[in-house]
């Protein structure tokens, strides 16, 4: 009886709910840390950045416009999926804590869905016969550089603020561990998330993200992975061409697993303010 | 083509005779062809050519729209538009021309005026063309009249799928001749024919009869223009041309709107019907959408970043 051979497996990109390979053919050795052989990765290019950027304008009317009770309840459902998919995350990330952590923290995203209008919107006092109330809207294609430290944890403590408000996502993973990203959106792509509300490109950071930045069609940037204080400040400068959102990459390391507050969702919101007359 | 010129001025003496040459056409190889317009789609074009490829096809534009919902607000704003497509952009080119309903042929005429751009509009009781020959002949001349140097006329499909050529093509003559000065495009409705030996069929009845420009749809009927069916109707206008000596162009209408699709298009002409007709003069885009995103493609060339939606008009 001949051994059974390993059914090993293809990671690619993840753009518009589909998992295509990289449009230029490429792709990269995913070693371990200590330097063996993981997987191949797909090597991103400018193509599939413009790809996934299209698909992610695509998909915001829908998303933006779903309530927000609907799209905590698909957060919700990503928690479940990750849950049953323990063991496999814990032996990508190679490290439990993490994973479960990762699940907690979508499962505490997913309780902001519907309260973070209650919290950041208001309404505001007035002298005379009239309503006047802000509320939070998404902003739009918010480009993300998924931080290298924390595959996993840091991935989706970067990722679920973009979203639970209405935003969709380009998101660039961590360039030397990009695994743990992949295997995430295969549960994106099972969780009854829209396709393009979250693409995921692995590659070369410093290649791609010139391209998100200077994209016209997207609304802000995450630049909590990008590790280079140089590639920083080009990225930034590229990004005030539209007047991007931009947050900048943190100053010291980021301790992943410590409660994150409301700042990063309220860093991709709009503020919509209307008045209303009372009526009779 | 075997037929010699003495031959075509002949064919439509009698119904009979029309028929006959029509069924003479040779038959169209349906998967060579569509294996041919797939492998020529394969063609890459960058950098310059590509440069010169977009404002090839922004020129070459009819800039479309044929709703319901038309105002003279509307059709003045479209034209604004073709005149000048990226107001940011002095060396962006005009479009061809604006197509428009009858009823805003003269809105878009004052519109135009002092451009280089043709009014064009849709007759002949568009887009089914099901209406008595009187009312489509008034319809065309309204619209000539108005000030339309360009009429889209549709076939009567009917007719022609139960096989009385001989009415379609005299219901062509009679529309050429209401036309007067103006350019006569003959919409075949391809979506509608079913077969490509019926394109070749109603493309050559077309020409017959004395049209400038044979065009692929209404753009109402889905599938609308494809690139087999393209190919087809370019090998009939150069065939026609070998064989009689004039030059008929095509329009391909209804479903384009990329700027990969429209320089596709490109790549089909030059290789089937030849260099001479990569002209706005003989061959058109009719399209709504595409000018768009021939605009966000032509930014992304000059700057080296991508554009977006926000970025130009909403039509």
């Amino acid at each position: 009886m001949p051994e059974r051979l390993a059914v090993r497996k293809t990671y690619k990109l993840f753009i518009g709910g589909a998992f295509p390979r990289s449009e230029s053919g490429r792709s990269y050795v995913v070693t371990s840390v200590d330097g063996d052989f993981l997987a191949n990765a797909a090597l991103a290019s400018r193509k599939d950045v413009r790809d996934a950027v299209v698909a992610a304008r695509k998909a915001f009317p829908g998303w933006s416009g779903a309530t927000a009770y609907n799209r905590g309840q698909i957060l919700y459902r990503i928690a479940e999926l990750l849950e049953g998919r323990r063991d496999q995350f814990s032996t990508e990330a190679r490290d439990r804590a993490q994973v479960d952590a990762a699940i907690d923290r979508w499962v505490w995203y997913a309780g902001w869905a519907d309260k973070l209008a209650q919290v950041y919107g208001n309404a505001n006092p007035v002298a005379g016969p009239y309503f006047n109330l802000s509320a939070p809207e998404p902003t739009g294609v918010v480009g993300i550089v998924a931080p290298p430290d924390s595959p996993l944890l840091g991935l989706v403590s970067v990722l679920a603020p973009v979203i639970v408000s209405g935003n969709t996502a380009v998101v660039l993973a961590a360039e030397e561990r990009p695994l743990p990203a992949i295997s995430l959106a295969e549960v994106l792509a099972t969780a009854d998330l829209p396709g393009g509300v979250v693409n995921v490109l692995t590659g070369r950071v410093a290649e791609t993200a010139p391209w998100l930045a200077g994209h016209l069609d997207v609304n802000a940037l995450d630049l909590t992975g990008v590790a280079d204080p140089e590639l920083a400040a080009t990225l930034e400068r590229d990004a005030a061409e539209n007047l991007k959102r931009v947050l900048r990459p943190p100053a010291e390391p980021v301790d992943w697993y410590a409660e994150p507050g409301i700042d990063r969702m309220v860093a991709y919101l709009e503020t919509k303010t209307v008045w209303h007359p009372k009526g009779v | 083509m075997t037929s010699s010129v003495a031959d075509l001025s002949d064919v439509a003496r009698s119904a009979a005779t029309l028929r006959g040459f029509l069924h003479g056409l040779p038959g169209v190889d349906q998967v060579g062809a569509e294996a041919r317009a797939a492998a020529l789609a394969t063609r890459s074009i960058k950098t310059t050519a590509k440069a010169r490829g977009i404002d090839l096809a922004i020129r070459m534009v009819d800039l479309t729209t044929l709703e319901g919902a038309d105002t003279p607000g509307k059709v003045r704003a479209l034209c604004a538009k073709a005149r000048r497509p990226d107001p940011t952009d002095p060396s962006c080119p005009s479009v061809a021309a604006v197509c428009v309903y009858p009823s805003m042929v003269a809105t878009a005429v004052d519109a135009v005026a002092g451009s280089a751009i043709h009014v064009a509009s849709v007759a002949t009781a568009f887009p089914s063309g099901q209406a008595p020959l009187a009312v489509k002949l008034a319809d065309t001349r309204a619209a000539v009249s108005d000030g339309a140097d360009e009429i889209d006329m549709v076939i009567n499909r009917g007719a022609f799928l139960s096989g009385r050529y001989l009415d379609v093509y005299e219901e062509i003559v009679a529309v050429r001749e209401a036309c007067g000065e103006a350019h006569l495009k003959v919409i075949l409705e391809t979506g509608e024919l079913a077969t490509y030996d019926n394109v070749r069929r109603a493309s050559w009845l077309a020409m017959l009869a004395g049209a400038d420009f044979i065009k692929t749809s209404t753009g109402k009927v889905s599938p609308a223009a494809t690139l087999p069916v393209t190919l087809v109707m370019l090998e009939a206008v150069r065939d026609f041309r070998s064989a009689t000596g004039r030059t008929v162009g095509v329009k391909p209408a209804g479903g384009i709107r990329t700027t990969k699709d429209a320089l596709r298009y490109l790549v089909l002409v030059n290789e089937t019907a030849g260099e001479d007709w990569l002209d706005p003069d003989r061959f058109r885009f009719g399209a709504s959408s595409l000018l768009n995103d021939l605009l966000l493609q032509r930014d992304k060339l000059a700057t080296g970043r991508y554009s977006g939606p926000d970025y130009v008009t909403l039509d």
